[in-house]
């Protein structure tokens, strides 16, 4: 990306220029190039949101597959850590949009979300040519240097359950067998060889999946942000309708404290009075 | 996994009425409701909870003034008028902070460029060619130094201010130079010193890390974003900006 110039700057002052389309009040919307009512009247939401995001009309199989990638991983469980912020919020009153907004911030995380599915579009996309030799070599270097390749190995269990179905649903759609899920698969079976013993995750099924049908790394992340909603509502409500604060109350003996003995506070931080 | 919540901040010990009510409360081993709140100001709170130490008095100064600096980026400022956006529209106050805090995140003139800004200044001592080598490996996708405006060549007078002040206190070592070579390095980034550049030296001059310093960088400008948000919320969205859309696929260009 160039930089600007300060006076482009100025030059965009009190206006917005765009190729997205806009809200034109009493007229009408529009979206790239679109009257967004006629455009849309016999889409589906996800048809609109995939355009609207990448400019691209997908092939229906496509956009089946996209969305069952939302759909299977929609867990409704409080437990989840960017569910949990949802339903904290549900059980401390705290309002839906709040809650459901600070849940999907959260997904934004390193161990599970947008991390791991990043950094695999990023290796997957990267290692695609590699030979086994080469794409073996490339993991174990990733591994070595940052103790994580995302994509491979799960924080709390070492199984996916949803590997299974989405890889069905790949192949009943005849998206399975693209060079990056095939990519995905190999760099599987050599790590299940070797000494790491990882196994793949969502992350990186999720990933190839997107690199074979074309999403840029932008779309992509746009679409991670939002991926995991679907179990976030629900989990709001629910505990909403519970018990005020009815959510993981915490008990003075669950804090393990591994800090500091009592001390005094040093006299020198007093500060004179104002 | 564990069911318990390891932390080395917090420590209070049961009460026998209920699960729920502790007691002897201390933060990082002091006396919470007893010490700490007869004794400590805000400002020796804030540095405690990030450090796990007790300031002395001129990192509590230094950090206070820091503080006032950044209270109130002002409502030109996109995390303020995110918030501000929250704010016209009727949203609530926590509404308004979280628009601001992630505006504020931002890699360009917020707490990812603070970062950025603090890596650069990471040993590099005070040698003009090491600094501006630091901050060039620390631009950003345009070249952009972290720090730096794009939006004007020159440096803002407020921001000149601000160094000067924060520069006469007595930690002020990354702060007194930069005030120094301000106008060298402007000339070098081709465009004015930012107060993102000026927190980063007083951050790194406090000894923060970057990490530390962009969790203070984002606690600190909240005020004024949610001051100016509960401004706009008693105001008609009349006198609020729209701006003006060019969509350039019409075909009427409007």
């Amino acid at each position: 990306m160039s930089r600007i110039d300060p006076k482009d700057y100025e030059a965009r002052i009190g206006q917005v220029t765009t190729r997205l389309g806009g809200f034109f009040p009493g007229h009408s919307a529009r979206v790239r190039g679109h009257d967004l009512h006629e455009f849309a009247v016999d889409k589906r939401w996800f048809d609109l949101y995939l355009f609207s995001l990448t400019g691209r009309q997908f092939a229906e199989r496509e956009v089946d597959l996209l969305e069952a990638l939302w759909t299977y991983t929609s867990y409704p469980d409080p437990r989840i850590w960017n569910n949990r912020v949802a339903a904290l919020a549900g059980s401390s009153r705290a309002s839906a949009a709040l809650g459901i907004g600070a849940a999907i911030a959260v997904t934004d995380a390193d161990i599970y979300g947008l991390g791991p599915c990043l950094a695999a579009f990023d290796f997957i996309g990267e290692h695609v040519a590699d030979t086994d030799e080469t794409l073996l070599q490339a993991a174990t270097t990733k591994l070595r240097r940052e103790r994580r390749l995302g994509g491979y190995g799960r924080p709390v269990v070492a199984e996916d359950e949803r590997i299974a179905p989405t890889l069905a649903k790949a192949r009943a759609l005849g998206l399975a067998d693209g060079p990056h899920v095939r990519t995905a698969f190999r760099l599987e079976a050599l790590l299940a060889e070797g000494r790491w013993r990882m196994r793949m995750n969502y992350a990186a099924l999720c990933s190839a999946i997107h690199l074979d049908i074309g999403v840029t790394r932008d779309d992509y992340e746009c679409i991670l942000a939002t991926i995991f909603l679907g179990g976030m509502p629900p989990v709001w409500k629910e505990h909403n309708q519970e018990p005020a604060g009815g959510l993981f109350p915490i008990p003075v003996n669950a804090l393990k404290y591994d800090g500091q003995i009592p001390r005094p506070w040093p006299s020198e931080s007093v500060h004179p009075e104002n | 996994m564990s069911e318990l919540i390891h932390t080395r901040i917090w420590d209070e010990t049961p009460d026998p009425r209920s699960p729920f009510l502790g007691q002897n409360v201390r933060l990082y081993g002091y006396d919470y409701y007893g010490d700490l709140l007869a004794r400590a100001r805000w400002v020796d709170m804030l540095w405690l909870l990030f450090t796990g130490e007790a300031p002395s008095t001129e990192q509590a100064t230094l950090l206070e003034r820091l503080a006032v600096a950044l209270a109130n980026p002002g409502p030109r400022d996109p995390s303020v008028h995110a918030a501000m956006c929250g704010g016209v529209g009727g949203s609530p106050p926590a509404a308004s902070l979280v628009a601001a805090l992630a505006v504020a995140s931002g890699d360009h003139g917020g707490a990812g460029e603070l970062h950025r800004a603090m890596s650069a200044w990471e040993n590099t001592g005070e040698d003009l060619d090491r600094v501006t080598d630091a901050l060039t490996e620390h631009a950003d996708d345009t070249g952009m130094w972290p720090g730096f405006s794009p939006l004007s060549r020159h440096t803002a007078q407020s921001v000149l201010e601000c160094l000067a002040s924060l520069g006469r206190t007595s930690l002020a070592r990354r702060l007194t130079w930069l005030h120094q070579r301000e106008s060298s390095l402007s000339d070098a980034a081709g465009c004015g010193l930012s107060l993102t550049g000026v927190a980063a030296a007083a951050l790194a001059d406090l000894g923060m890390s970057p990490e530390q310093g962009e969790a203070l960088f984002l606690l600190l400008r909240l005020p004024g974003t949610l001051a100016h948000a509960m401004e706009q919320s008693g105001k008609s969205h009349k006198q609020f900006p729209f701006f003006a859309l060019n969509d350039t696929t019409r075909s009427d260009g409007t």
